[in-house]
C-alpha cells in the first residue's frame, strides 16, 4: 500500500469534535438540527464554527428532530449539500422521514451518536436507535473510534452523492464511548477535504434549475413498486460508490475502509462479530486468547448497509464458530439483527459455522475483555463439541 | 396592487385537470394564490386533498417547483429549501429573487403541523404559510379537525342521539400565529378575490414569514351546492363568523365589516353538517351558544382594530 499522499494534521478530538471538524471541512451548505445527549456538542461546536465564520453554511437550529430532518429533505430537493446529526428518540422522531428523505434520494449525510432508546429512558450506548433504521433506506457505517468518525463522514458523503447512488448515510458511533472521549485524530487539510468531497452537483435541484417540477407527488400501485426498485439498484451501487470512496480517500491517508475488517481471523476457529467501539475491546479479548493459545479472531463489520453478504461469507468461512455481539435487541426475532443477517449469509458456505448470538452492553452496560472473552469461551466450546446450547445468550446482565 | 385585468394576463401556474372535486374552495385559493404570487415561487405542499388530488405521478397541475414531504412538516419542509435559497444568494450562485410558499389543510395546520408551523415562524424564514382550512380533515373523511366549528357535524363527531356534532369551539389559528409577532398575518376568503389577492401580495413583499388562514369550503364536508362555494364564504364573512383581517407589524386591520351583520342561522342553515340544529325540536341552546360565541369574537376583534373602543372604557362610561 502507498502511504498517504497528504500530510495530515494531528488533533486531540474526541468522537463529537471529529465529525463537528470532518463538516466544518465539507462546510455544506444547510445544516439543520436539534439538540440530544449525546450529540449535544458535535452540534455545539458546529454552531460556534458557524457564527465564528469558519463555514458558510447555512444553520437550521429546528424546534424538533422531525422538523431538521424535514428541512434537511427541503434543503437537500432544493440542490444544496445537507448534513445533520442526531441520537436515540431524536433520530427515532425523524422515522418518517428517513424514509422519504431515501426515496426522494436526497444524499443527506447524519452523525446518529448512538444512544438506547426510551423506554426506559436512558441516555448511553446501545445500537438500538440506528439499527431500527436499517430497512430507511439509508447507507449505514459504524465507526469505532474518533478517527473513524471523522474519516467514514467524508468517505459516507462521497459515496452517497455518486449519481449511481444518490441515497443518504448514516454514519454511526458509539455514544459517550466515543463521544466523549478523546483520541488523537490524523486530519487532512482543509484543501484536501475540499477536494475530496468536490464541489456538490445534485442531480436535480428545484432551485438551481429553472424547469419547474413536482418532487413528492401520490404515487399508486402503477408506478410506487417501480420507484422503490430504482431505490434498491440505488442501494446496490452503493458497495462500488463507498469503494471507490474509500480508496481515494485510501490514497490521501493511508487509511483503509472495507466494509468489514477481520483481526488474527485468517486462521481462527473461532471468530467474533462487533460493531463500534466494542471492536477495540475484542482485540485485545482476542490478543489474551491468542496467549494462551486459543485459535480465536474478530470480524468487525463496518458497513451494516449495504450488507456486505458475500464478504462476510469469505471472512467467516473458515471458522468453526462464529459469536455475533450486538449491541441491540430484536424484540420477538431469533437473535439481533446482526446475528440473523450474517447466519443468512453464511448459508451456502460449503462448510457451514455454527453462529451463536449474544446480546450485550444496553443502555451503556459497560462490556469489558472479561465479557468477551466469556463468549469467545462458549464459542471454543461450540466449536470443539459442535454442539449449540442456546442460539441467543446475554453478556453482562443480572 | 394588480387589477382583475392584469390577473386575467397572468399564466396559470395551477393547472386544470387535477382531481379536486368541482367546487371545491382549496383549487380556488391554490389558483388564486398562484395568480397573485408574480415571479419565480417554490410550492410546499403538506399532505391532504390539495396534495392528493393534484400530484397523482406522473401527472401534476403545478408548473411550478413543488415539493411534497409529509403530512405535518410543510412549514419545516419549506424552510429547508429557503434557507438552502438563502445559501445560494450567499455564494453567488442565486441571483434571482424567489417565493417560498406553503400550503397546509387545517388538519395539517391547526393540529398536526403546528408545532413545525411555529418553529419556522419562530425562526424567521421568508415564507408564505397558506392555511387551506375546509374545517375538517376532509381528506380522509371528514373527522373533526381543531378548526372544525362547534356544533358541525364530522364522521367522528357526529351528531348523535345525545352529542350533536362537536361541542368543542374551534382554535383562534389566526391569533396563535399573530402571537409569534411575525411582520404578516392575515384572514381571508375567496369570495372576495381582491382582498385575498391583495394579501398575497403584501404577504410575499415582507422580509419575514407571513401567514394566511383562508376559508376554503368543502362541499363534501359542509354539505351545500358545489356550486355555492363561494355564496357560502360570504355568508361567513357578513354573519362575521369568518372576519376578513390583517394584522400588519402587530397592528389589526379590519378589511371588510358587513353593512348588516347577518345572523348566525344564516350560516349555520345554509350548510348540511348543522342540520341537526334545526331538525326536530332542534338546538337552540346550542345556536344561542355558537351566536354569543361569534359575537364575542367578532366585537373582541372590532376593539383590535381600533373600531370600538375597549370594554372597560365604555364600562367607564357607562357608570
Amino acid at each position: 500500500m502507498a502511504g498517504p499522499s497528504v500530510q495530515s494534521l494531528k488533533l486531540p478530538l474526541t468522537g463529537n469534535d471529529a465529525a463537528a471538524y470532518a463538516m466544518k471541512q465539507v462546510n455544506p451548505d444547510v445544516v439543520a438540527a436539534y439538540p440530544i445527549t449525546p450529540q449535544t456538542e458535535l452540534m455545539q461546536t458546529f454552531a460556534e464554527y458557524v457564527h465564528d465564520g469558519e463555514v458558510d453554511t447555512e444553520l437550521i437550529t429546528a424546534e424538533s428532530e422531525h422538523s431538521a430532518m424535514s428541512a434537511c429533505v427541503g434543503a437537500a430537493a432544493a440542490g444544496a449539500r445537507t448534513m445533520t446529526a442526531t441520537s436515540a428518540n431524536g433520530f427515532a422522531l425523524m422515522w418518517e422521514v428517513l424514509y422519504i428523505a431515501a426515496s426522494l434520494r436526497l444524499p443527506i449525510t447524519m452523525t446518529v451518536v448512538n444512544r438506547a432508546l426510551s423506554g426506559p429512558i436512558n441516555i448511553h450506548c446501545d445500537h438500538s436507535d440506528s439499527m431500527g433504521a436499517r430497512d430507511a433506506g439509508w447507507i449505514q457505517l459504524y465507526a469505532e473510534n474518533p478517527q473513524e468518525a471523522y474519516d467514514l463522514l467524508l468517505v459516507a458523503l462521497k459515496a452517497a452523492e455518486n449519481h449511481d447512488v444518490l441515497l443518504p448515510a448514516m454514519v454511526m458511533y458509539d455514544g459517550f464511548i466515543i463521544s466523549h472521549t478523546m483520541e488523537v485524530v490524523e486530519t487532512l487539510p482543509d484543501e484536501a477535504v475540499r477536494e475530496f468531497v468536490g464541489p456538490y452537483k445534485p442531480a436535480y435541484a428545484m432551485l438551481l434549475d429553472k424547469k419547474p417540477f413536482t418532487v413528492g407527488p401520490l404515487d399508486f400501485h402503477d408506478y410506487y413498486f417501480e420507484h422503490k426498485r430504482q431505490e434498491i439498484e440505488g442501494m446496490l451501487h452503493a458497495p462500488a460508490a463507498l469503494a471507490a470512496s474509500a480508496a481515494e480517500f485510501e490514497g490521501l491517508t493511508g487509511r483503509s475502509y472495507g466494509p468489514l475488517e477481520t483481526y488474527r481471523a485468517d486462521d481462527a476457529e473461532v471468530i467474533m462479530v462487533a460493531l463500534g467501539s466494542t471492536a477495540g475491546t475484542a482485540r485485545y479479548a482476542v490478543d489474551a486468547l491468542r496467549e494462551q493459545g486459543h485459535a480465536v479472531g474478530l470480524m468487525k463489520l463496518r458497513t451494516f448497509r449495504p450488507f456486505p453478504a458475500a464478504e462476510i461469507a469469505a471472512a467467516l468461512g473458515g471458522a468453526k464458530c462464529v459469536v455475533v455481539c450486538d449491541r441491540v435487541v430484536s424484540f420477538g426475532a431469533f437473535g439481533s439483527p446482526t446475528f440473523a443477517e450474517v447466519r443468512s449469509a453464511l448459508y451456502e458456505v460449503p462448510e457451514r459455522p455454527l453462529v451463536i448470538n449474544y446480546i450485550y452492553g444496553l443502555g451503556g452496560r459497560d462490556t469489558g475483555p472479561d465479557l468477551l472473552e466469556q463468549a469467545f469461551e462458549e464459542g471454543l466450546r461450540v466449536a470443539s463439541t459442535g454442539e449449540i446450547k442456546e442460539h441467543v445468550g446475554y453478556l453482562g446482565v443480572r | 396592487m394588480t387589477t382583475l385585468k392584469e390577473l386575467s394576463h397572468r399564466e396559470e401556474r395551477f393547472t386544470g385537470g387535477h382531481r379536486l372535486c368541482a367546487g371545491c374552495g382549496a383549487a380556488i385559493v391554490a389558483r388564486q394564490v398562484l395568480l397573485a404570487a408574480d415571479g419565480p415561487v417554490v410550492i410546499g405542499n403538506a399532505t391532504g386533498c390539495l396534495e392528493v388530488a393534484t400530484t397523482l405521478y406522473p401527472y401534476s397541475s403545478w408548473k411550478v417547483p413543488w415539493i411534497h414531504n409529509a403530512f405535518e412538516n410543510v412549514a419545516a419542509t419549506i424552510s429547508g429549501v429557503e434557507t438552502a435559497y438563502r445559501a445560494f444568494q450567499e455564494k453567488g450562485r442565486l441571483a434571482e429573487k424567489w417565493h417560498f410558499i406553503a400550503f397546509g389543510g387545517d388538519g395539517g395546520t391547526y393540529d398536526i403541523g403546528l408545532q413545525a408551523l411555529s418553529g419556522a415562524l419562530e425562526r424567521g424564514h421568508r415564507m408564505l404559510y397558506i392555511c387551506y382550512d375546509n374545517q375538517a380533515y376532509m381528506n380522509t373523511g371528514i373527522q373533526r379537525s381543531g378548526a372544525t366549528p362547534k356544533g358541525a357535524s364530522t364522521t367522528t363527531a357526529p351528531a348523535g342521539k345525545v352529542i350533536p356534532g362537536k361541542l368543542q369551539p374551534r382554535k383562534d389559528l389566526t391569533a396563535i400565529v399573530a402571537a409569534h409577532h411575525i411582520p404578516y398575518v392575515a384572514q381571508a376568503a375567496p369570495h372576495n378575490f381582491m382582498d385575498l389577492t391583495r394579501k398575497v401580495e403584501k404577504a410575499l413583499a415582507v422580509d419575514g414569514p407571513s401567514f394566511l388562514n383562508i376559508l376554503a369550503p368543502c362541499h363534501r364536508g359542509w354539505r351545500y351546492p358545489p356550486e355555492d362555494t363561494l355564496k357560502v364564504t360570504r355568508v361567513a364573512a357578513n354573519t362575521c363568523f369568518w372576519p376578513l383581517y390583517e394584522i400588519v407589524n402587530g397592528e389589526y386591520k379590519l378589511n371588510y365589516k358587513p353593512r348588516k351583520k347577518l345572523p348566525i342561522e344564516d350560516w349555520l342553515t345554509f350548510q348540511g353538517r348543522y342540520a341537526h340544529l334545526f331538525e326536530g325540536d332542534g338546538e337552540p341552546e346550542l345556536v344561542a351558544e355558537i351566536q354569543a360565541d361569534v359575537d364575542r369574537a367578532w366585537e373582541d376583534l372590532l376593539i383590535r382594530c381600533g373600531e370600538l373602543p375597549p370594554r372597560e372604557c365604555r364600562d367607564e362610561k357607562k357608570k
